[in-house]
Order: structure tokens, then C-alpha cells, then sequence
């Protein structure tokens, strides 16, 4: 609404041919100006501006719901009440279903970790029939680093619905509803984005998966205030796919070392050191999300996956819905799942930590992984 | 007054002034024709000119006749009506106590996400620490670190501000502003829950005679209370912002008056889309001005509290690296309270930043599935600093 043209408000003839006269010709224009700058750019009064200007909002303001038939109709229209399920049920139980529709969710974490492996995962769910607890529908897995593996898929497929898998056709089908992209550079990701968002809109994918946005940004090395728009404006687009379609969104991030730029106090914090025993937040790792604030701000759900005293962990690090949980994961040949449904309470900022002590230590999982890479397709193909 | 501050176009004041006519005192004596044809415009152009004119006229000298200064309060006046306002608890007794009793309406207040339970009324914190106790207006930005609470403050300080009179609450609704898309519908069903469990809690507690207090609110009147505004780009922001004076006023006097007003808005986030699109800052100033002072009217018209949420940010400031709200310094100035939100050890804790009235002050408060609550390890955490 916010490009609506002028000439299309019913305004006062005179009035709106001053506007357009003066090119201001769409609503964007109009209210990004003052009261007074338009009156002295328009040559007229106060109160013809003033009326004008609340005629224009009137039209551009959205409509409002209340939050009562907001749930009503998220609860009619909507699959599932809007969760899509993980299939990680003390992870479901925590989400009120799963990962919801709409909005961003976020898998953080060290490289080999298990990001893309949840990724595959989620994305075989999506693609299964509605009674195999799946979104019966095409998937969209945006795979910036070539990390997409087709054999893993449906490996996993596999081991997890062999019922479905094991039938040449079904497996056929599902592989073929999940669609990869693999941009190389940010412009063609944008260009892809808004391609994808016509078929979005039409309700023809079910699950859009970025993996990862910031293999996307550190990719172009354009540091400081430039980068921030940039990737400003891909969060703001993302965001608005994710809530117009109602589709779950998945995104990765990768981790970083911590600078010493990174802030984590306010400057009254600072000034009050000296009463206060002071207890810096030290991890023994120093990782932290390679994206910064300003995207940890636009996602709405992160899962934190990391790995400490030789145990992976998946950790609920900002929820709306749910208490901060951390999870014990292990990765099988059927892909990512809880070795416990119950999850752990983490007390305070520790939920934001990721930590990863080394290489992961556990040999019996690793043979498993290797396992897992040379299990043959022969018998599925 | 002189001609220049005469609400009419630039072109209208300087032909006037070009005419001679400095002073309104000078229009008093003229007629519309002479008018006219000195200034060589229409006779109705002419009217309105002069209709201007002895209106602006008008309210100067009738205010002269009332009180030295027109639409001037006297201090003695402005404590009445400031004892007289309500709070809106923050459903965290520690957190209303360093807000001196909770959000104020007709003030502006930033929250960064750790002040929410600061606001909950002391008196109520028995057992009424959901109330949103609240009919004063305040301008309140908060400001929190990303995952701190700020959303679930605001869907608090929203579904709060509906508790009916006979438990201390303001029975208003609220406007929540949606910039983020980050409201979720079950969260504030959740916590609509558990607010009407405490006050049947409260409500058993204090008053057993009194049947005429049950309740009778189920989560869904709150959910229905809360007119849901979704904003896609800043100028759906501002054209919202303008229309809420209309909205407002269509919404004023539904069934009982003082029952179904709106005594909130809360913007979640004021950020969010102007710190994008955004390539000149001297312009963004500007509007962001214009619309602080626009919510700073409708808090003070309608008698409501605003509460704005806000993200943050780094800044570089003496060779290191801190967090600070988003927006930059002026826009620092445009709100009557600002409130942080900060982790302090295992803690959440809010800190009020700016306030003209009240102690600079700390408050843990915790998030639980019930919505926001006092820390559960604190019984007398108030630290004053």
C-alpha cells in the first residue's frame, strides 16, 4: 500500500492536482515529508494539507484484526494450527507443535554440527504425504555452499519411512517435490528470491530452506555499514515471503570467533562495575552467530546446536512461545534425532552460548558417520 | 502575533506581507473584498484568510482574559491530575516498583525488554502481579537484547491493561502495532490464561463476601480486546500513526465509557523498517520526530500509554564497543522513560535509563510460561543505583 498513487485517493480535485503538479505522486512520497515542508512545497494552508494527509493515511493504513480472529482463522485455515513437526517430539512439545508457519526459524551453530543434516530432514518431512505427518508439498532448499546431498536425502528417507522409500515411484515423487538453488553470488540469491516469490504466493511450496545466509554475506567482502544494507534488505524481503505465504521458513548461520568489538553490556552496565562483583561472561570457546544483532533481532525462533563434554546438544536460544530447553541430539543413519525428550532448563544467558570443544570426540559416532557417507544406493535405484 | 505564524499557504503570507499587513492587528478592521482586491486573490480566498486570522486572534485573547498564558497548566494542577492517573502493571512487582507503580499513560516509555516486571503495581504484587493497573499516560520505549522478552512484555503490558476496575486494573484494550511480524496469537492466549487464573486467585483471596466481583472474562475477551495492526514499510507506519486519531475516536465511547476504551498501544518494533530504506538520516530524523510527536498527542488526547519497543544496537563510545538502543541520539530524546532490558549474570534484569521522575533503578524479572514474573530467586532484589 505504500506505493499507492495519489491520483487513485479521492482527494479534492484542487489538492490533487497541486500534488501532482509538485511530482508527488505516490503515498510514500507525501508522508515522508513533514506537515509544513509539504505546505511550503505545495503552497497551501495548514488545514488543506493536514485534511489531505489524514485522507491518504486512512488509505494506506492496513486493516485491523483482532488477536481473537487472528487464532480463529490461523486454526481453520492452517494445517496443523500453524507448526509444522519436527519429528523431534520433546523439540515439538517445546514449540507448541513445531516449527512455525510465517516466520523465521534459525539453526545456529559450528561447521559439522548437523545444521544441513536437520535441513535434509525437515525437508523430506515437508515433502511426505499429510498422513505421514509431512506438508505434502514442494520444498524450496536454498543451498548456498553445495552441501546438498541428494544420496543423503534419501538415505535418510530410507531409514526413517522405508515404507514410503522403499517404493521406486513414492521415492521418486518425494525427492522430486524438494527443489534445489544453488546461487553463487548474492545478487543471483536475490534474483532467485524474487522468482521464487510468485510460486510462493500461489501456495505451490510448503517450506522454504536457506542454507546458509551467511555463506551468502561473508561471501562478498564488503564490510561495515554497506553490508548491513544489504543484508537489511533480505531480512525485511525473507520476512515478508515467510508471513505472506504462511510457510516455516529455515535458515542457517555459522559461527564466528568473538572480537573484541562485540558488545555485551551497555554503558551503565560499565559505569556500575566497580560496586558489583564483577562476572565477565566468558565462553570457553568464544563463538558466537556470524550474523549480528541486527538479524538476531528479525529471527523469531533460534535453535542453537553445539557441542560440549562430548554430547551434541540442540538449545531453544529465543523462542516466543517456549521455556530455554537444551536437547541431547545425536546424528544416525535415519538423520537427527533426541536421544531424550526431556529437555534440560538452562538458566540465563548460557542459552546463547555455542559452545564446540574441539573436534567432536565421540569415535563410536564417528564410524557410524562414515557409515552413513558409503551406505550404497544400490538397491534403491 | 505577526502574519508568519498564521497557519496559510507560503504564497497567501507573502502577498499579505507584501500588501503590508504584518500584524494580525492589522487584519482586525478590513473587509473581506478590501481585501481581495489589495492582495489580488479571490474574494473567498480572502475570507478564509481573514477567518484564520480572527480565529488565531480569538484564542489569543480569550486565553489572556483566563490565565496569563493560554493552555498553560499550573504545576498544582499537573499533580492532581498526575495523582489521579492510573498504572498499568507489568505482572512483576519488582519491576512496578522502580516504575513507581507501573507504565504510566499519557507518557511515552521505551522498554528494552528488562523493565516489564518493574512496572507491576507493589500494592497488587500480592496476588494480582498480571494486573496492568494502568490510566495514566506514558510514553515508554523499551530496549533489549535479541531473545530478552521485549515481544512478551509487550503482549503482557497488552492482554494486562484489560483487567477490570474491581481488581485494580484500567478494563481498557490495547492497539498492538506489529512491525516484526513477531506476535504469536498462542503466546498471548497463554498468558491471557494464566492472567484471569490470578485474578480468580486474587479475587478468592481478598474479597469471599463479594459475589458480585466474579469473573466472568474468558481468554477469548482478552484475544478480542487486541486490535492487531500488521505494518509492512515505514510509510504504512506513519499513514497508521496519523489514522489512529481517527481510529480512536471512532473507537472512544463503544458500549459502557470507561470500560471499552483503548488505554495502550504498543509499537513492537519502532525500529524495525526505519533502519532500512532508509539513505538519507537527516529525513529519517525528521519523521521519526514527526511521528514521536504525533503518539505524545494521542497519549495526552486519549488519555492512553504508549509503549514502544526498540532493538539494539553497537556503538563505539571511549575505544570500545557497547550496546545501545537503535535510532541514535536524537531520537533518544523524544521519550519520556526509557527502560533497558539486560542479562546480569543468570538474570534478566530492566533498568530504567531516563525517566524525569523516578530513581535511576534495576529489577531482575523472569519470563515464565505464565508471562512475565518477578525473579523467582529475588524477595527483595530492588537495588537502587
Amino acid at each position: 500500500m505504500a506505493n499507492k498513487l495519489i491520483s487513485e485517493i479521492p482527494l479534492p480535485k484542487s489538492i490533487a492536482n497541486v500534488f501532482s503538479a509538485r511530482n508527488i505522486s505516490t503515498a510514500k512520497d507525501a508522508l515522508s515529508l513533514t506537515e509544513f515542508e509539504l505546505m511550503e512545497l505545495l503552497d497551501v494552508g495548514l488545514t488543506e494539507v493536514r485534511s489531505a494527509l489524514s485522507q491518504i493515511s486512512e488509505i494506506v493504513a492496513p486493516p485491523y484484526q483482532t488477536a481473537l480472529s487472528l487464532m480463529e482463522q490461523r486454526f481453520q485455515n492452517e494445517h496443523l494450527g500453524g507448526h509444522f513437526p519436527t519429528g523431534l517430539k520433546g523439540l515439538d512439545a517445546a514449540l507448541c507443535g513445531g516449527i512455525p508457519f510465517g516466520v523465521l526459524t534459525e539453526l545456529v551453530g559450528p561447521a559439522g554440527i548437523g545444521k544441513t543434516q536437520f535441513c535434509l530432514k525437515l525437508s523430506l518431512l515437508a515433502s511426505l504425504p499429510t498422513n505421514y505427518g509431512g506438508l505434502d508439498g514442494r520444498v524450496i532448499y536454498i543451498d548456498v555452499e553445495s552441501k546438498f546431498s541428494s544420496r543423503r536425502l534419501l538415505e535418510i528417507g530410507l531409514r526413517s519411512f522405508p515404507e514410503i522409500f522403499q517404493m521406486k515411484e513414492m521415492a521418486q515423487e518425494m525427492a522430486g517435490r524438494i527443489l534445489v538453488l544453488r546461487p553463487t553470488s548474492l545478487a543471483e540469491f536475490t534474483q532467485s528470491l524474487e522468482q521464487i516469490k510468485v510460486s510462493l504466493l500461489q501456495n505451490q511450496v510448503k517450506m522454504l530452506v536457506i542454507d546458509s545466509m551467511a555463506a551468502l554475506v561473508s561471501g562478498e567482502h564488503e564490510q561495515g555499514a554497506r553490508r548491513q544494507q544489504t543484508l537489511s534488505w533480505h531480512i525485511s524481503f525473507i520476512k515478508s515471503l515467510a508471513e505472506f505465504s504462511r510457510i516455516p521458513v529455515v535458515v542457517t548461520n555459522q559461527v564466528r570467533s568473538r572480537n573484541h568489538d562485540d558488545a555485551s553490556r551497555y554503558s551503565f552496565q560499565v559505569q556500575s562495575r566497580d560496586g558489583a562483583i564483577e562476572t565477565p561472561m566468558q565462553y570457553d570457546s568464544h563463538l558466537v552467530a556470524a550474523l549480528g544483532i541486527q538479524w538476531a533481532h528479525a529471527v523469531t525462533t533460534r535453535l542453537v546446536l553445539e557441542a560440549k563434554s562430548g554430547e551434541r546438544f540442540i538449545k531453544v536460544a529465543k523462542s516466543p512461545i517456549s521455556p530455554p530447553l537444551a536437547f541431547p541430539f545425536h546424528i544416525t543413519s535415519s538423520g537427527i534425532s533426541l536421544l531424550s525428550d526431556d529437555g534440560k532448563e538452562v538458566m540465563g544467558p548460557e542459552i546463547n552460548a555455542i559452545h564446540c570443544q574441539g573436534s567432536f570426540p565421540q569415535t563410536s559416532e564417528n564410524a557410524g558417520h562414515n557409515e552413513i557417507i558409503n551406505f550404497g544406493m544400490e538397491g534403491l535405484l | 502575533m505577526e502574519i508568519w505564524r498564521l497557519p496559510i499557504s507560503a504564497s497567501q503570507r507573502g502577498k499579505l506581507i507584501s500588501a503590508g499587513y504584518t500584524s494580525l492587528s492589522s487584519l482586525s478592521s478590513i473587509s473581506s473584498s478590501d481585501l481581495a482586491r489589495e492582495l489580488k486573490v479571490s474574494e473567498s480566498e480572502a475570507m478564509n484568510i481573514l477567518k484564520v486570522a480572527s480565529h488565531s486572534r480569538g484564542s489569543e485573547t480569550s486565553n489572556a482574559s483566563c490565565s496569563i498564558v493560554e493552555g498553560a497548566l499550573s504545576a498544582w494542577d499537573m499533580l492532581h491530575d498526575e495523582e489521579s492517573l492510573m498504572h498499568i502493571t507489568t505482572s512483576s512487582a519488582d519491576l512496578d516498583n522502580i516504575l513507581g507503580g507501573g507504565i504510566h499513560c499519557k507518557e511515552v516509555t521505551e522498554i528494552g525488554w528488562s523493565s516489564l516486571s518493574l512496572i507491576v503495581n507493589s500494592v497488587l504484587k500480592y496476588k494480582l502481579t498480571t494486573a496492568f493497573g494502568s490510566e495514566s499516560i506514558i510514553f515508554m520505549l523499551i530496549g533489549g537484547v535479541p531473545g530478552i522478552g521485549k515481544t512478551q512484555l509487550g503482549i503482557q503490558i497488552a492482554v494486562n491493561v484489560q483487567i477490570p476496575n474491581d481488581f485494580g486494573g484500567l478494563g481498557g484494550k490495547a492497539i498492538y502495532i506489529d512491525t516484526e511480524g513477531s506476535f504469536m496469537v498462542e503466546r498471548a492466549f497463554q498468558i491471557a490464561e494464566a492472567c484471569i487464573e490470578d485474578m480468580s486467585e486474587y479475587n478468592r483471596f481478598l474479597r469471599k463476601d463479594f459475589q458480585e466481583c466474579k469473573i466472568k472474562m474468558l481468554p477469548q475477551d482478552i484475544l478480542e480486546n487486541i486490535f492487531y495492526f500488521r505494518i509492512c514499510s515505514y510509510t504504512e507506519q506513519i499513514a497508521l500513526i496519523n489514522y489512529l486519531d481517527k481510529f480512536l475516536s471512532e473507537h472512544k465511547d463503544v458500549g459502557i465509557v470507561v470500560l471499552c476504551r483503548v488505554k495502550v498501544i504498543v509499537v513492537d518494533s519502532v525500529t524495525f523498517h526505519f533502519r532500512q530504506d532508509f539513505d538519507d538520516m537527516a529525513l529519517r530524523t525528521r519523521v521519526l520526530s514527526g511521528m514521536a510527536l504525533k503518539l505524545m498527542n494521542l497519549a495526552k488526547r486519549f488519555s492512553l500509554a504508549v509503549v514502544l519497543l526498540n532493538q539494539v544496537t553497537t556503538k563505539h563510545t571511549e575505544a570500545s564497543f557497547q550496546l545501545a538502543l537503535a535510532l541514535g541520539d536524537s531520537w533518544s530524546h523524544t521519550c519520556t522513560n526509557r527502560i533497558v532490558l539486560y542479562w546480569n549474570g543468570n538474570e534478566r534484569y530492566a533498568y530504567i535509563d531516563k525517566s524525569p521522575s523516578l530513581r535511576s533503578a534495576s529489577a531482575a524479572y523472569s519470563v515464565t510460561a505464565r508471562g512475565i514474573r518477578n525473579s523467582s530467586s529475588s524477595c527483595k532484589r530492588i537495588k537502587m543505583m
